[in-house]
């Protein structure tokens, strides 16, 4: 099923510098009842975000009025824990396109680029940076270009570079999927599978 | 291997297939808008789990939205030609705990799930990992999932574990050394005495946890006692097509001269009983120690200091005699029969202690069968508690099982993360051993004390 196409996002960010952020603060279980894809995003980061009696936790960044956008930049390991996907859809839910951390979770990491939201890892130091110019002026914007792999901070013009695999900036790019790909290879498949002991 | 994609991720047949109600609903979806079938509906294996009640199972599900996950994977597994072992079926259990049960696990089988214990698996030397929604999807369509290389990660345990070390100790052990990101990108393989010594059981529990560092998957080479385990399972070849599995599985040992891209090595005899102090699996230590310092940790201070604060604890306390309020034992982790045979030689003859909840929750009916048989719920009924039906439970509290804000439950599950027992609930992870000293005690108590 094709997805939104990935070019260049540019947008300020939100920023969550905390570690090891787990897809159970991301959504907790309790949230993971619904047969269909819909209505994630008002459950993200759920107990950071709310109260046990519904209401607005002020001091959580995604209530703070000061920030925006469509970029998350979250601190080291992000993304931990449980494959659940509806993580990875209650951050695209809420209206992110771009993750930005030092380190994700390969469960989470996987899942974001299946839905088409950019993962995109930086070094440490740069990460940094970006945390400190969103904290100077929460209007900071950041540019990724994905066909150049490349994120930019635009207020001082730093830069990084950012690795992704082939395959999968094609796919982003076009909004493809992998089942797109696989329903293809089906010749392929049913001859290997003959293959197997089992 | 299907096919390697350049500069591109691999293209893996998928040999077994395990689902259940909660990360399979929107994969059918999926196929239904495309218009496609399931490839290998006989590949694919459906059980009800992560939703379920743990009583009173042969009511209807009291929460809609439960109840109606439930529904779906039964009409979809019904739509689609998929067996499914719902509710009260007698292979009704843990997705985690019912594979190897009925011989759907088998060595050197690639096996996914959309569940991160999907690593469980590796203990019989199987491919295993967890995978996401629309990976299921894409089993479901083409059974093949897409994934790029993982690096190799050895992790040798020498020597021999002291009483009252259990596997889940071994593995707490090894997390809070690597942390939970230490293994992440790798595929990681147990070796050594320790894994060798020990049971299928065991395995399951150590393989489970690869997970809680970030590992793609954990593997044991299989051996004697893993086809010893697998023979006459339901699923498993029988006749002639064991004897020509068992030449492929013979074939599946380490490789003397294998190179890794990262190795540990770690003493057995150095390993005490562990409990976890903070919100994720690598905050763990020996039970006797003190809660670390945040000058003496790794990563940051603020992340450490805010963990310590959600529960309630303070640099440099001990964790002996902190006061417990629930205990559970169950989950893909530690809800086999051999943890309840743990649980059961420490309370025999002993009280549950006043003022705490115990919820026991076997992982599946064969396990909650062979509690009986072996006389364990005797011992427990004496002892005050009451055993639970099969589910994920407490785990991760998706159903009526949750651990009250605030309160602390000593768990043999697999994650302290905040709010993961119910919202503000706090986790101590631990063995069945300790949950047992837990228990009757009411306290962080060093289960050495009662063997």
């Amino acid at each position: 099923m094709a997805y939104d196409k990935f070019n260049v996002l540019k947008s300020t960010a939100y920023p969550l510098p905390i570690e090891n952020v787990d897809t159970d603060q991301i959504i907790p279980a309790r949230f993971l009842k619904a047969t269909e894809r819909k209505g994630f995003g008002d459950n993200l980061f759920r107990d950071w975000r709310y109260h046990p009696d519904g209401s607005l936790k002020k001091d959580f960044v995604l209530n703070d009025p000061k920030y925006s956008g469509t970029i998350l930049v979250g601190g080291k390991n992000f993304g931990s824990g449980s494959s659940r996907e509806h993580a990875a859809w209650a951050v695209y839910d809420f209206g992110f396109r771009c993750v930005i951390s030092s380190f994700f979770a390969d469960i989470f990491k996987n899942n974001c680029l299946n839905i088409g939201v950019l993962p995109v890892q930086v070094s440490e130091s740069f990460l940094d940076s970006i945390f400190e110019e969103i904290y100077k002026d929460p209007t900071t914007n950041l540019e990724v270009d994905l066909k150049e792999q490349k994120v930019t901070l635009l207020t001082t013009g730093q830069s990084e570079n950012f690795v992704i695999n082939g395959y999968k900036k094609h796919n982003m790019l076009n909004g493809f999927d992998d089942i797109d790909y696989l329903q293809n290879l089906k010749p392929e498949i049913l001859e290997f599978s003959k293959t197997r002991p089992f | 291997m299907v096919k390697k994609i350049e500069d591109g991720p691999d293209v893996i047949f998928i040999d077994r297939h395990l689902i259940h109600e909660v990360t399979s609903p929107v994969a059918f979806l999926g196929l239904k808008s495309r218009g496609i079938k399931v490839l290998f509906p006989e590949k694919t294996f459906a059980t009800a789990d992560h939703n379920t009640p743990t009583i009173n199972q042969h009511l209807p599900v009291e929460d809609p939205l439960s109840a109606n996950q439930l529904r779906a994977l039964e009409q979809n597994a019904h739509e689609y030609g998929i067996r499914h072992w719902g509710l009260g079926h007698e292979n009704n259990g843990i997705v985690h705990v019912v594979g190897p049960e009925n011989g759907i696990t088998l060595p050197g089988a690639t096996i996914v799930c959309g569940d991160s214990h999907t690593s469980t698996h590796g203990a019989f030397g199987a491919i295993a990992f967890g995978i996401g929604t629309s990976e299921v999807e894409m089993v479901l369509a083409s059974q093949c999932i897409m994934q790029p290389k993982a690096k190799s990660m050895l992790i040798k345990v020498n020597g021999k574990l002291q009483k009252g070390v259990t596997p889940k100790d071994v593995a707490l052990f090894v997390i809070s050394k690597l942390s939970t990101s230490g293994a992440t990108g790798y595929f990681v393989e147990y070796a050594g005495e320790v894994f060798e010594s020990m049971s299928m059981e065991g395995r399951m529990t150590v393989c489970n946890l690869s997970i809680e560092m970030g590992a793609r998957g954990g593997m044991i080479a299989p051996d004697e006692k893993t086809f010893a385990y697998i023979k006459d399972r339901t699923f498993t070849p029988k006749g002639k097509d064991w004897d020509k599995a068992m030449e492929y599985w013979k074939t599946l040992k380490t490789d003397k001269d294998a190179v890794y891209d990262k190795e540990f090595v770690f003493d057995a005899a150095v390993i005490e009983p562990m409990i976890t102090y903070g919100t994720n699996p690598g905050m763990g230590m020996g039970i006797s120690k003190a809660i670390p310092e945040a000058e003496m940790v790794e990563g940051g201070k603020v992340t450490y200091i805010k963990s310590l604060d959600y529960m309630g604890f303070h640099e440099g306390e001990a964790m002996l005699g902190k006061k417990i309020d629930y205990v559970f034992v169950g989950s893909c982790t530690n809800g086999r029969i051999e943890d309840f045979r743990a649980f059961a030689s420490v309370v025999k003859g002993k009280r549950k202690a006043k003022d705490i909840t115990v919820w026991l929750v076997p992982g599946s009916h064969k396990v909650e069968d062979q509690i009986r048989e072996e006389g364990l719920l005797d011992i427990l009924t004496e002892a005050g508690f009451v055993l639970r039906q099969p589910g994920c439970s407490a785990c991760l509290a998706m159903n009526d099982d949750k651990v009250p804000a605030g309160k602390y439950a000593v768990s043999t599950s697999n994650r302290n993360f905040e709010g993961r027992q119910g919202p503000g609930s706090r986790t101590l992870l631990a063995s069945p051993l300790v949950a047992a000293a837990a228990a009757i005690t009411g306290k962080v108590t060093d289960p050495r004390e009662f063997l």
